[in-house]
């Protein structure tokens, strides 16, 4: 079956606090320079019919209100 | 009026929900989520607690179950249900109320004693209990919500543990019959437990039955 690998991320302008937790966590542990940090979700699945996945992540793997995803075909 | 509390794997609100019916003069049943049936149910409470373990989102897989498709019918019968803290993340994901449910702002699971102030003005001193409860919505369906009197509580000044938008703490679909908030008024029925003012949010329900 197609393989398929779906990452969602909060909608920019949705305050995204572990995001910004492990942004300031970073400083602390030598890491410098590293900004606008987003914590988001990856799901890796296998589709029979991969025209669906558009309806199938607005349905359930992600909520369009406050998610943004992006299909990518592997 | 006759109550069905919602039970799902991973709730844990639904036996004082049930009580908090009884104490507000109803009876109450408790509703298997894979129930499809609610012939002789006036109402439907959603517990609080985590359905399936919150996974992938809060409530985003319990609104698949079979009675929360027996609730969606009776909510657009004009029938009353509410919504408590998970049940509330529900009824957002199943699109019977307006908005989103997000992780509270500071990160922190809060557990307190909070003071919410409903639409005519009256506080009410009622438990919350979460870490997933900042409401939002964008801006224009905000602004929508709050000129139809859409918003059914929001946290008095100071209140406001999670980071909520323009402090709404729970929000009513356009007919007004089902409501949705996250702190909980079934913990709040009882003398004993220091405040009865959750019993107010059962009976302003009542007129829906």
């Amino acid at each position: 079956m197609p393989k398929a690998r779906v990452l969602i991320r909060p909608k920019e302008g949705i305050l995204d606090p572990q995001g910004k937790a492990v942004e300031r966590a970073l400083p602390a542990l030598g890491f410098e320079g590293v900004g606008h940090v987003r914590v988001g979700r990856m799901v890796e699945l296998e589709a029979e019919d991969p025209e669906r996945l558009g309806e199938l992540c607005e349905k359930l793997l992600a909520n369009p209100l406050i998610e943004d995803y992006e299909i990518q075909p592997l | 009026m006759i109550w069905g509390v919602l039970q799902f794997p991973g709730s844990c609100d639904e036996r004082d929900a049930l009580h908090a019916c009884e104490v507000v003069g109803g009876e109450a049943r408790l509703i298997w989520h894979e129930d499809r049936d609610l012939s002789g149910v006036d109402g439907v409470v959603v517990p609080g607690g985590f359905s399936y373990g919150d996974y992938l989102r809060a409530g985003a897989i319990a609104r698949f179950s079979p009675a929360m498709e027996a609730v969606a019918e009776l909510a657009a019968a004009g029938g009353p249900v509410l919504g408590i803290c998970n049940g509330f993340q529900v009824l957002c994901e199943a699109g019977l109320l307006p908005g989103a449910l997000l992780r509270n702002q500071e990160l922190r699971f809060v557990c307190k004693q909070a003071d919410l102030v409903d639409d005519q003005g009256a506080t009410l001193s009622i438990p919350l209990k979460h870490g997933e409860g900042r409401y939002y919505a964008p801006e224009a369906m905000l602004d929508e919500l709050e000129a139809n009197g859409q918003v059914a509580y929001r946290y008095a000044d100071g209140h406001n543990a999670n980071g909520s938008v323009r402090d709404i703490a729970g929000v009513r679909n356009e007919r007004g019959n089902v409501v949705g908030l996250m702190p909980h008024p079934e913990h709040a029925v009882d003398p004993l437990t220091g405040s009865t003012d959750g019993r107010k949010v059962f009976e302003a329900l009542e007129r829906f039955a």
